[in-house]
């Protein structure tokens, strides 16, 4: 085995621990912290399913967003509904068979990069022509959209350009999963969005990307509108009254 | 004495985007809190010397307890979805007015002190430090948001401008450096029972007055009366409604729905007072301390219903808040809340807004009215903030949008709603909510109600318009003091229950 496989299974596993572990711990966080009082925005769902409605609409649809600016909807739902393909698409290098749904997805996984890679783009420039967005951004904010950038475009290199061994890869990656490790394939492109990837994987937990499993815990979209039917109170409100 | 110089804003048929102008709001500070009232509540004066150590403190206790503000710190994208949401950034184009730039005045400081990229690289994520300039930016700008919520309709993850700036007032006042106009009304209302320091005999003698009033124009003895043990029904309703016009012509319109349901109700003395302040502070003690008023009058007077009047922040600490803080209303298991369940109701919405009453006698047709009566008037209907995205009436939701306007609509012939865009969860603030009514704010005032002005100005000019009817005591209070900045007439606000008033026949 050389070195270079040595160091990107070393990394892979790495990353795959703070990812997990540090989404893990996030959301142990978000869950402990109580939301004392009931502040979702109405008009709101007065039922639990009604929020799990909204809240769906919100994940799958941008919901707010939309109300609120096409061109952000319109880029951003680009990304993400592209993004969520190519992972998608991506299932097939960890498993043997491949789950029909991967199969089926693999054409339009394939081609839906150009829409992230667009919605990427058309995000950034925002950043750029808005004042209002230039304003808030930080240095971090154009960082994290060439590193999504860097991998968008190194992934579609080795779609469309300068294919690897894919038998390789996806030995190694399935080695992965199942400690069986075999040699990562050499080529550069490929080596460039192994590491993009595994640095995304890294700063996910400590940077915005939390909005991910963070929107789950918003008291604004996960409250039913209930407050005369029922008595909503936490933990050290409920203390302080007993006092 | 005369306010600081400044431009009016001109009224415009689409409220446009501005241009940033960096720092354009700098310059407006609040007056600092004395040492009275910052006594009375239990925060210091004057910045403590250990105000950094103390501020970072605070923080992460909130953090620790509030799940909105723990979240919110982390999950902002800096999309940039909301930075044309805000009223006081469309009408003063400083930047920091924008929701998420208001936002990131705590998040820098969140990022430096509680995450490892802003403790090793605070370059990189836009933290800083903690220093005294930060903390007059927070000073500044968390006293030109009104805590509004309409940011929070438009992220797409519900982070409500709202739940950071209480949390940054909580925490400046928790170093000394607390607002003199909310110090002074937490102070009166503790003290004295209401926000306007107006004592028991005042109160009294002012109801007289008004039911003699009443009686001379209608010939119909309307009684108010206060204090009254056994009533069904214990009214409770914003100061303001007491001697502020046009606010007082809603408490005559109240008195008349009750004289004509034939009911039995009563003000009370110690509950004299619907508005609760401690909700713009965001410190919950308070805001529980001051709610407990109503409880205890409750269950003082034996009442069986709690109504609430036109306020749009008391409806939404009564309606989101009440059950929470002192268990009016159902579902409490405990003792505290059995002991006042049991004096309730249950057939009716603990609490109830006074246009769920009124719109109820109006359907089982125990109301009279002769629209004609309103005809002088062409009316329209501002949405307050707090009633139409912190709260509900009726059973579907929306209900606080359709019954104030059925209302309206059953006790006068002409209606003209503003543009869509402006009105329902989208409703732009009247400028003057979130404890910033008050002189020395009156710039971020008159350019905050820019938005409104225009979307009013739209019908008053194309259908009419000549009456902005609303349910909130402080946007009646705002617009009297702002139409005329704008050309308009202060006569031209007024309550719902002011129209109900013009139009029903009594007996």
């Amino acid at each position: 085995m050389t070195s270079l496989t040595l160091i990107y299974i070393g990394l892979y596993y790495f990353a795959a621990i703070v990812l997990i572990g540090g989404v893990a711990y996030r959301i142990a966080e978000y869950s402990r912290t109580p939301a004392p009082l009931k502040i979702p925005t109405t008009p709101a769902p007065t039922t639990t399913g009604g929020v799990v409605l909204r809240m769906a609409r919100e994940v799958v649809l941008f919901e707010s967003l939309f109300k609120s600016n096409k061109w952000i909807w319109v880029f951003g739902w680009m990304f993400h509904v592209g993004l969520a393909l190519v992972l998608l698409r991506h299932v097939r290098y960890f498993q043997e068979p491949i789950w029909f749904v991967v199969e089926f997805v693999q054409p339009y996984g394939q081609y839906a990069s150009f829409a992230m890679v667009a919605g990427l783009l058309g995000l950034w420039a925002r950043r750029f022509l808005v004042d209002r967005v230039r304003y808030i951004s930080t240095p971090s904010d154009h960082l994290m959209l060439a590193l999504l950038l860097g991998i968008g475009a190194s992934g579609m290199m080795l779609s469309f350009v300068s294919h690897t061994d894919i038998i390789a890869l996806k030995a190694f990656a399935l080695g992965l999963v199942t400690f069986d490790w075999q040699p990562v394939p050499g080529d550069g492109p490929l080596l460039v969005h192994l590491a993009l990837v595994a640095l995304l994987m890294i700063i996910f937990p400590v940077s915005k990307l939390l909005h991910a499993p963070g929107i789950f815990f918003s008291p604004t979209r996960n409250q039913a509108d209930n407050p005369l039917e029922t008595r909503h109170i936490a933990p050290w409100a409920a203390a302080a009254e007993r006092k | 004495m005369a306010g600081p110089e400044f431009e009016v804003p001109k009224l415009t048929e689409y409220t446009d985007v501005p241009k940033i102008k960096v720092g354009a709001m700098a310059h407006v500070k609040s007056f600092p809190a004395a040492e009275v009232t910052q006594k009375f509540l239990g925060y210091p004066w004057t910045l403590t010397d250990d105000w950094q150590e103390r501020a970072i403190g605070r923080m992460g206790e909130l953090l620790g307890k509030y799940r909105s503000l723990r979240v919110f710190m982390d999950i902002c994208v800096h999309c940039g979805a909301c930075t044309d949401k805000c009223h006081y950034f469309l009408g003063t184009a400083d930047p920091k007015n924008m929701p998420v730039a208001r936002q990131d005045l705590m998040r820098q400081v969140y990022r430096r002190y509680f995450t490892l990229p802003g403790k090793i690289a605070p370059w990189l994520v836009g933290a800083k430090d903690l220093s005294k300039e930060v903390l007059d930016d927070w000073y500044n700008y968390y006293h030109q948001c009104s805590e509004c919520r309409r940011c929070s309709v438009y992220c797409p993850y519900g982070i409500d401008t709202a739940e950071v700036t209480m949390a940054g007032r909580e925490i400046l006042n928790t170093v000394g450096m607390g607002q003199k106009y909310c110090s002074e009304i937490l102070t009166k209302v503790q003290k004295i029972g209401n926000n306007l320091g107006l004592p028991g005999p005042a109160l009294e003698d002012t109801l007289s007055g008004l039911e003699e009033d009443i009686e001379a124009e209608t010939g119909v003895a309307v009684k108010m009366p206060l204090d009254v043990k056994g009533a069904e029904i214990l009214f409770v309703t914003p100061s303001a409604d007491f001697f502020s016009e046009p606010h007082v012509e809603s408490l005559i319109g109240y008195a008349k729905v009750f004289h004509a349901a034939g009911a039995s109700w009563t003000l009370s003395t110690s509950a004299s007072e619907a508005g609760n302040f401690g909700l713009f502070n965001g410190s919950y003690e308070t805001m529980q301390k001051i709610a407990m008023r109503i409880r205890d009058a409750a269950l003082e007077l034996g009442v069986k219903r709690i109504i609430v009047g036109e306020c749009g922040h008391a409806w939404r600490v009564a309606y989101s808040f009440w059950n929470t803080l002192t268990g009016i209303g159902y579902g409490g298991n405990d003792p505290f809340s059995i002991e006042l369940q049991k004096q309730l109701d249950p057939r009716f919405d603990q609490p109830m807004h006074i246009c769920e009453y009124t719109w109820d006698l109006i359907q089982k047709g125990q109301l009279k009215f002769d629209k004609s009566l309103n005809d002088h008037r062409v009316i329209t209907f501002h949405d307050s903030c707090n009633v139409a995205r912190g709260s509900r009436m009726g059973d579907v939701p929306g209900g606080q949008f359709t019954i104030p306007r059925n209302v309206i609509m059953a006790v006068a012939n002409n209606f003209h709603d503003m543009a869509a865009e402006t009105i329902g969860e989208g409703t732009f603030c009247c400028g003057g909510g979130g404890g910033v009514l008050t002189d020395d704010l009156i710039e971020v005032r008159v350019k905050g109600a820019l938005p409104r002005m225009n979307a009013f100005n739209n019908v008053v000019q194309n259908n009419g318009v000549n009456f902005l009817s609303l349910i909130c005591a402080i946007c009646k209070a705002q617009f009297t003091k702002v139409l005329p900045y704008y050309g308009f007439d202060r006569s031209m606000v007024g309550g719902v229950h002011q129209l109900v008033s013009t139009a029903i026949l009594l007996d």
